[in-house]
């Protein structure tokens, strides 16, 4: 049984797809429903915690709150324009397409730096794992020491469901950047790499998290030499849904932890 | 090119055709101003629960439109719609069921 070959009436023909679409949106919708289940038991995680612990902290002053709302703000608008590429590339307008995708990593980046910056000040203030390096000057200080040892389930939480969430931010913006300059984005994203690990302390979490980017461009680099290709419209469509699910998540991780957590004077 | 392969390329872009740009500029408009009041209710000092209330209804919405317009899902075939919500929304009801009952029991016996 093991060799026996089903005899097609059309050799070209495969069965109609069962959801009447393309079979990568598909693998990808399916990618997409198992990532939602991860962040799901994050954040029930995190809810779980809440609920469970005693004096969970709200540590989040007024600054942190419009920081994460100007984030929010760029992470909605690159939505829209990723749904502008993928009209572009369904319309046949190569040139709009790339720009909107390269609109959409600008807003990707931007959403990354604020948050990479808002993990650099809590560290500073104490709200720190003990994986991270410690800031120089600052050890057993800050307004947050507190709340790292009293309740660490916060900072444990805390990270690891933001982290999570910059990670596939930084993996999104990697993915568009190889859907619009194809080889061309490899040098690119090498030299992105270099200036966030030269260019910033060892205790930043640029530093250490500048490493996604080189692991990124070997992987990518090994893609593209195995399966070199001009991406379509179908291609452009499909790392959209990726985009769009990444905003969808934040929309729940923004009200959880940051707005249920702000510190009202 | 494959008959299916050339069905398919037409579906799609019939899908495409609902979507008009207006239509993409409400949607991002709405869901700005959805967090807008997100971020004036965190300030008017109300009731946990009832303040998380109002969030998650929020943040329900939001994903809603997300999904239907921005992810196109509004315009897939109804069988893809339905198993793609069912079998995600399945699994968040049994999450919720299996981990907060837990939560809120070890709040009632005292937490140290």
């Amino acid at each position: 049984m093991a060799d026996h070959v089903v005899a097609q009436d059309t050799p070209s023909a495969y069965e109609p797809s069962l959801f009447g679409t393309y079979s990568k949106k598909i693998g990808m919708w399916l990618f997409l429903l198992s990532d939602s289940l991860t962040f799901g038991a994050l954040l029930y995680a995190y809810s779980y915690g809440r609920i469970s612990t005693a004096g969970w902290p709200t540590p989040f002053h007024s600054e942190s709150i419009i920081n994460a709302t100007i984030m929010t703000a760029f992470l909605l608008t690159s939505s829209l324009t990723m749904v502008l590429a993928v009209r572009a590339s369904a319309d046949g307008r190569p040139k709009a397409q790339v720009l909107w995708l390269l609109a959409t990593m600008v807003c990707g980046t931007a959403f990354i730096i604020l948050h990479g910056r808002e993990w650099t000040k809590l560290i500073a203030e104490g709200l720190t794992l003990p994986m991270f390096p410690a800031v120089p000057g600052q050890e057993g200080a800050g307004e947050f020491v507190n709340v790292a040892k009293n309740v660490p389930q916060f900072a444990s939480t805390f990270f690891t469901l933001t982290g999570m969430h910059m990670l596939h931010v930084t993996l999104g913006v990697v993915y568009l950047g190889v859907v619009a300059l194809r080889r061309k984005f490899i040098p690119i994203l090498l030299v992105c790499w270099l200036v966030a690990w030269l260019a910033t302390p060892a205790y930043s979490p640029f530093h250490y998290g500048a490493h996604v980017l080189l692991v990124a461009a070997v992987v990518i680099s090994i893609i593209l030499w195995l399966k070199p290709k001009v991406y379509d419209s179908s291609d452009v469509e499909v790392a959209g849904l990726y985009w769009h699910f990444v905003d969808l998540v934040w929309m729940f991780i923004f009200p959880l932890v940051y707005l249920m957590s702000a510190k009202i004077l | 090119m494959d008959p299916i392969q050339l069905a398919i390329e037409e579906r799609v872009a019939e899908q495409h055709r609902h979507h008009t740009r207006p239509q993409f500029f409400w949607v991002w408009g709405a869901l700005l101003v959805m967090t807008a009041i997100e971020v004036y209710l965190t300030y008017q000092n109300m009731q946990p629960v009832r303040m998380l209330t109002i969030l998650m209804g929020l943040s329900l919405i939001k994903a809603a439109l997300i999904i239907a317009y921005f992810m196109h899902l509004k315009f897939e075939m109804s069988l893809m719609r339905w198993l793609t919500m069912c079998s995600v929304v399945a699994c968040l009801i049994l999450m919720t069921i299996f981990f907060f009952p837990d939560a809120f029991r070890i709040l009632s016996l005292g937490v140290k």
